[in-house]
């Protein structure tokens, strides 16, 4: 059975699929997601609301998602693992798809020592794979993680990430097929700066057929600046920045730094749509929505279906 | 062993402040091994208290004693003849141990001194590391001999996250990440097919989430 998620419907068409990524304000205006929100109305397929990214407090992803839906979009509501129990989560799943959230991103979420309250106490009771479980045995079996029944399935799409450059490289496949076969329909990759080893990584998921099992939209970020490169490369926890992207970067004038980053993201975005068992890409331009238009446009990917 | 830390100075000395007579308690078991609170740090302790104190023109007197085990009534009551010589008591035997000499002895209050950490070991001299989180239900057999619960910074069931780098965790590149070693595990001893095996979720009644733990044994009660 399908859910009434758009991007469910674009890539079961198999269209390339376009996905972007708004991080809500650290404040309670609804203007601010608004605004983010109009740079990607008619340029995506879906969009996905961060869950207090890096472990700082925002906006709950819940409530943003709702006020992108107010504007059009089809909101992918992120949750992670850091700050809810089962009892929350599963709570906050009938929420979501009570007022009509079509799409769960399952993750294990950012450290909180990386935020800004390093001092609270985390929660982890299950992990992501566990909570992919739990929204797939909550739609499809009609059942709580407590076995009990649930009356009035939530009809969600899930999604799941996974990040190809982190270790052990060797299991990045296998652990994307763990994913698969817990119920995830849909992967959003960690951002692919370095394409020869996603590559290789694709290539591990093909040998397993993993790509027929779950639909893959390779992570596209570009860099506005080269002090955001160098801090990508060196101080976010597995994230692959291959030098010479940085000095591509260093090469170009200062006033065309950003435009150098956007043509480095469109060529991402062509040489990873050339691999097989890739089915869309997800761009995240970090506080940088406005420039989502120009980048699906340069890519050929625009308008969507 | 349980691993602690002494308290940074100033906090004891704040805390010893309206006293002029302290009982000064060390303990022989997990805090010694740790050189953490035995007779050795409970001496230390004690001059550098007592240097303080005369230099500030408030001197105290300083008892010091160190039992065999602080989380023994059999040991604990041995105080009983002196405890009262004492306003109060500052213990540098685990948490454990602080609370259980304040329940025998209710009208002394049991000041710690240090800072109650972990179970760990001994890695080499002078390095002590989490090992385990007295969970209350192992799953050591499944996880090749690491613990996800106490070693993973998220206590994942089914790792590693994506921080997971170069084998290190991304909350503190100096910790190994604890799924890149039940991985090493795996392919060491060419189990790797069980690496595809989901882990259930914990049931966490059994931790402290369930409350505080009891364990009786009938046959041993007198």
């Amino acid at each position: 059975m399908s859910t009434q998620s758009n991007l469910e419907r674009v890539l079961k068409s198999g269209t390339f699929a376009v996905t972007s990524e708004c991080g809500p304000p650290r404040g309670a205006d609804p203007e601010v997601v608004k605004k983010k929100g109009s740079y990607l109305l008619g340029y995506v397929d879906c969009v996905n609301v961060t869950d207090n990214q890096t472990s700082v407090v925002r906006m709950s992803s819940f409530s943003a998602c709702l006020v992108l839906k107010g504007v059009g979009l089809d909101p992918i509501m992120q949750m992670v693992c850091r700050d809810r129990n089962r009892i929350a989560m599963q709570s906050d799943i009938l929420g979501a798809a009570a007022l009509g959230i079509n799409n769960l991103l399952c993750l294990s979420g950012d450290h909180q020592k990386f935020g800004d309250h390093p001092t609270a106490k985390n929660v982890f009771d299950i992990d992501s794979i566990q909570l992919i479980q739990t929204v797939k045995g909550m739609r499809d079996e009609g059942r709580f993680i407590s076995g009990q029944e649930v009356k009035g399935k939530p009809n969600i799409f899930i999604g799941c990430v996974e990040n190809p450059f982190a270790d052990p490289f060797e299991i990045r496949a296998l652990r994307l097929a763990k994913k698969a076969a817990a119920g995830a329909q849909f992967v959003q990759t960690q951002c692919v700066f370095n394409v020869e080893k996603f590559e290789k990584w694709m290539e591990m998921v093909r040998d397993l057929g993993i790509h027929e099992k779950i639909h893959i939209l390779a992570g596209i970020t570009p860099m506005k600046s080269i002090g955001m490169a160098q801090y990508m490369k060196n101080s976010v926890p597995g994230m692959d920045v291959p030098e010479e992207q940085i000095e591509r970067l260093k090469g170009v004038p200062k006033e065309k730094v950003t435009e150098e980053g956007i043509k480095i993201a469109v060529e991402t975005i062509e040489r990873v749509r050339a691999i097989k068992g890739v089915a869309g890409v997800h761009i995240m331009a970090i506080e940088w929505e406005e420039k989502v238009q120009e980048i699906v446009k340069a890519a050929g990917l625009h308008p969507r279906p | 062993m349980i691993v602690a830390n002494r308290k940074p100075f100033e906090e004891i000395i704040e805390m010893l402040k309206p006293y002029s007579k302290i009982l000064l308690l060390g303990c022989n078991e997990c805090v010694t091994v740790c050189a953490t609170g035995g007779s050795k740090e409970v001496a230390v302790l004690a001059s550098e208290i007592r240097l303080y104190r005369q230099k500030e023109g408030k001197p105290v007197e300083i008892g010091e004693v160190t039992l065999e085990r602080n989380c023994d009534p059999e040991y604990v009551e041995s105080l009983k003849p002196f405890i009262h010589d004492y306003e109060v008591v500052l213990s540098m035997a685990c948490g454990c141990g602080i609370q259980f000499v304040g329940e025998h002895y209710r009208d002394r209050l049991v000041l710690p001194a240090v800072n109650t950490t972990f179970y760990g070991v001994t890695e080499e001299h002078g390095v002590w590391t989490e090992r385990c989180q007295g969970c209350g239900n192992c799953i050591l057999h499944k996880t090749l001999g690491i613990c996800p619960v106490t070693r993973c910074a998220k206590s994942i069931f089914n790792g590693p996250c994506g921080g997971s780098q170069g084998g290190k965790c991304e909350v503190d590149r100096d910790i190994p990440c604890a799924w890149h070693l039940i991985v090493d595990r795996y392919r060491e001893l060419n189990m790797m097919d069980k690496y595809l095996e989901i882990q259930p979720m914990k049931d966490w009644s059994t931790s402290r989430d369930g409350g505080p733990r009891k364990r009786v044994r009938e046959d041993l009660k007198i």
